[in-house]
């Protein structure tokens, strides 16, 4: 149903989708499987069943109807499709290769609040699909370095354009907090001053567009797209992602959130277990990982791998997202998020938290549990049938399907192997068809 | 927030057997250097008690896996591994019902110490970046035995570590074989009569550290950097043999990088040689033939793969991440089923880190290894991987005869883990090195905190 060319002069493998679109009113039944909805109780041999790409009915007694495909999932494990809450998947191909990164915007004094990443994202991404295959179904593209690093998007996986893919856009702005350096700043106190100077303009520019169109106010610390950014954010709509490591900075941005009425969501928070009771108190979301415990900065001393556990256990709400920093996990390896979850269960969060801190938690902290991250009718239907407990390594994702539709097309790793697998051989010849 | 016991305990007075490593380190051919270890190991084992593990699964690393079976050890050593032993009877008993052993785990590169957490630019000391050509300089003179990673490699069976110089140059300078073990000085951390191992480095890094300042630019740069070094080394080695042969009149003057690479012709130090690409590996394969001297391990090896029947008639080690990749351009062609293509192709595969947090859970890489290589038809049993993780790296590092498996007369360096270690809910909860306790996760006063981490780590781990 899909072909695939090998471009030998870019060295690049283009996916030529042939298929057409799903039949309008095409019926596919998973029968049999555990079925894990997140957002109610687990169901032993549950039905979902799926038409034109939604979920339309979950249960166990769900009458299946005729003609439906049918997907066994008899012994299997099913849930909803996993959401990656912080990844550059789609916008930085090759970490070394400046030409395939474009996550990052050079802004205006290290603000670029107007920056929209998903305008850089490329759908054609090799690392895409073998994300997909293991899993997962939708991520968040986010905006890295700076002081306000720019505006995230909550994509789905699925083949096509950008347009076709997003689900959500904006679905945060996103800033750095305890960086003064990455930030352009002298010190932690200069990046809060930086960032109340930021939110005033903001709100001052949003009253006064008038006289800025007319060139009568006084110089803003950003341009005025930044600024028309910013706007959402200052009327507590759009939320403020941080990425923010100690504990005391987690404090400062605590205290800027409330003074300026701004929604708050924390990214990386090694030292935000340190702080539970705050944050489960001022109801702020954190996003974070399970594989990390290494003081690897003066800012991260208290990194622990339980912090995701902790946290929960204190009433935050936690989505998890890949923190070792290896192997890049900020896009090749999302598709780890399965293991930070396995760890984070070994460290203290509870089987079922884990699986929501990577479905309906991110799709929640994103204004998104209507569409997706849960099992439920009128969802879209981003369902994974695992072979197994979803964590464990020797458990397969058997079928993926992204809004109705499966998907288990060949990754560029798996055309290599197949051209490699037997030596010496055809080292540079296609393998025979 | 108690200094754990362990890093306050007084070491056993036994002599080190690093007193003899000057002779030992003196093979084939006699030697360059007047004094082969001028900083000795005074490693001297922790102070262990007599202890048996019963109930429980052993992969041995050198058959098959023991169910509910029993382990000895006595002395520092494994003293018996079986379905059942014979303990004494002051032996302490350790019902591991449920649980696994497995000998410790080898990581053969890492860079604990020399790249210390917290990290910035004081405790950056892992690449001589002041010239292409650094054979001079040895890894063991940046390693700070308080960096706070080593206690937590430890709590993740990390039993033994090659912490090596960084890749920044052709040839980056000597290794340093470790125990995970809490000393005041590097010397106490050294194997004691352990090899040394040169660091070399193929393809981008070189290239790109150096081609604004003096060269190597590019990858034909990077090869006559190589052999430019070992026309010298040669040259070196052959005033120094005729020397030994008949001592008239001076000794050639010392020089410190053409000591070191005149061992490695010698084959007294084990090349340990970064390198992403097939094309790179068979090249480098070339260099090392032209030379006289053998390859140990190729570290990275994204595409061993495509070479795994060269690395394996050569007999080169392919030291592997599980699933890094893209990272980079000589990286895009990584496949998870490349540690068990090679494993396949007969040539040993080694789990290695490269990585701090990565080191803690060898255990979880090799495991998503073995998925990969079910998946495309080549399975790879717990027994095989547990190799991996254990004699291959102790091979490469030329310790196979000490570590590396649970064997009768092996150091005891032992890991207990809660479960099958190839599961993502498995974690090491006790663990051996010379028969002494040095991690329990059970016992706080069991854990190694480092000095850093008093005052500055606001939690004990566990």
């Amino acid at each position: 149903m899909i072909s695939y060319r090998l471009n030998s002069r870019i060295g690049a493998v283009v996916f030529t989708a042939i298929l057409a679109m799903p039949a309008a009113a095409q019926t596919i039944a998973i029968t049999g499987g555990k079925v894990y909805p997140v957002s109610g109780p687990l169901i032993e041999n549950g039905t979902v069943i799926i038409t034109n790409g939604k979920i339309v009915a979950v249960g166990a007694n769900v009458p299946i109807p005729a003609g439906a495909q049918r997907i066994d999932a008899t012994g299997k494990i099913v849930t909803p499709g996993f959401v990656d809450a912080s990844t550059q998947l789609g916008v930085q191909e090759i970490a070394a290769v400046n030409d395939t990164r474009d996550m990052s915007a050079r802004g205006k004094d290290n603000i670029a609040a107007a920056f929209t990443v998903w305008e850089g994202l490329n759908p054609n991404s090799v690392l895409i699909a073998p994300a997909r295959k293991e899993g997962i179904t939708s991520f968040v593209v986010v905006p890295t370095g700076g002081l306000v690093s720019g505006q995230a998007a909550l994509v789905d996986v699925v083949p096509g354009t950008t347009t076709d893919m997003i689900v959500r856009s904006p679905v945060a702005m996103v800033a750095e907090v305890g960086d003064p350096q990455s930030a352009g700043l002298g010190s932690r106190g200069e990046l809060i001053v930086k960032l109340r100077e930021l939110l005033e303009d903001t709100k001052f520019f949003q009253t006064h567009r008038d006289a800025f169109d007319r060139a009568q106010t006084r110089p803003f610390v950003a341009s005025r797209l930044d600024l028309q950014a910013m706007i959402p954010v200052v009327e507590g709509k759009l939320p403020l992602l941080i990425t923010v490591n100690r504990a005391s900075d987690i404090d400062a941005a605590l205290r800027l959130a409330r003074n300026y009425n701004v929604k708050l969501m924390i990214s990386s928070g090694a030292e935000a277990w340190m702080m539970a009771d705050k944050l489960a108190a001022a109801r702020i979301p954190v996003l974070t990982g399970a594989m990390n415990n290494i003081p690897e900065g003066f800012a991260s001393l208290g990194q622990r791998q339980e912090n995701a556990g902790l946290l929960r256990k204190a009433g935050v709400q936690v989505a998890l997202i890949g923190n070792a920093g290896g192997g890049d996990e900020e896009a090749f390896n999302v598709r780890n998020l399965k293991q930070e979850a396995g760890n984070a269960v070994s460290y203290g969060m509870t089987w079922d938290e884990a699986l929501r801190a990577v479905t309906l938690a991110p799709a929640e902290f994103f204004g998104a549990a209507d569409r997706l991250g849960s099992l439920q009718p009128g969802r879209e239907a981003n369902v994974v049938v695992w072979s197994g407990d979803p964590f464990e390594f020797t458990t397969r994702a058997e079928h993926v399907l992204v809004r109705g539709r499966e998907y288990n097309e060949k990754t560029r790793q798996d055309l290599l192997i197949e051209r490699y697998r037997n030596l010496p051989g055809t080292h540079n010849t296609p393998p025979p068809r | 927030m108690g200094t754990a016991a362990c890093t306050v305990r007084t070491p056993t007075t036994t002599p080190s057997p690093a007193r003899d490593s000057a002779q030992a380190d003196v093979g084939r051919g006699g030697t360059s250097t007047p004094n082969a270890d001028p900083f000795p190991s005074t490693y001297v084992p922790f102070p262990s008690r007599t202890t048996v593990v019963r109930n429980v699964n052993i992969l041995t690393a050198a058959g098959p896996l023991i169910r509910n079976g029993a382990i000895l050890l006595q002395n520092g050593k494994i003293a018996a591994v079986g379905t059942t032993v014979d303990a004494p009877a002051d032996a302490l008993v350790i019902d591991g019902s449920g649980k696994y052993v497995t000998p410790g785990i080898v990581d053969d590169h890492s860079h604990l110490g020399v790249y210390a957490a917290p990290g910035g630019n004081a405790l950056s000391d892992g690449n001589e970046a002041t010239n292409p050509a650094t054979p001079q300089v040895w890894a063991e003179h940046s390693v700070w035995p308080q960096d706070p990673q080593f206690p937590r490699n430890l709590a993740g069976g990390v039993t033994t570590l090659q912490v090596l110089p960084g890749s920044a140059n052709l040839i980056g300078g000597r290794s340093a074989v470790l125990k995970v073990v809490p000393g005041r000085t590097v010397q106490a951390m050294k194997f004691p009569g352990a090899k040394y191992g040169l660091k070399m480095a193929c393809g981008e890094n070189p290239k790109r550290v150096y081609g604004g300042r003096g060269g190597p630019s590019t990858r034909m740069g990077n090869v006559a950097g190589y052999r430019a070094a070992w026309i010298k080394a040669v040259d070196y080695r052959r005033k120094w043999d005729k020397w030994n042969a008949d001592h008239k009149g001076d000794p050639p003057a010392r020089d410190l990088g053409n000591e070191t690479l005149a061992e490695v012709l010698r084959g007294n130090i084990l090349v340990h040689n970064h390198c992403y690409r097939a094309d790179e590996m068979a090249q480098m394969i070339d260099i090392a033939h032209e030379f006289g001297y053998q390859i140990r391990s190729f570290h990275h090896g994204v595409e061993a793969y495509k070479i795994a029947d060269l690395l394996a008639k050569e007999g080169i080690a392919g030291s592997i991440w599980a699933d890094w990749g893209s990272f980079k351009m000589e990286a895009i062609d990584a496949v998870k089923a490349n540690m068990a293509l090679v494993d396949h192709a007969g040539a040993r595969v080694i789990v290695h880190s490269d990585d701090p947090s990565g080191s803690q859970r060898l255990n979880q890489e090799a495991a998503k290894a073995m998925e990969a290589g079910a998946e495309i038809g080549i399975p790879v049993s717990e027994e095989q991987a547990i190799k991996w993780l254990t004699i291959n790296p102790a091979w490469a590092l030329g310790l196979d005869d000490r570590i590396g498996s649970i064997e009768k007369g092996k150091n005891a360096d032992v890991v207990l883990w809660t479960g099958d270690p190839f599961s993502v809910y498995s974690k090491p909860e006790k663990v051996w090195i010379d028969g002494a306790l040095l991690y329990d996760r059970l016992d706080p006063s069991e854990q190694w905190r480092t000095d850093f981490e008093l005052g500055f780590v606001p939690f004990n781990r566990n």
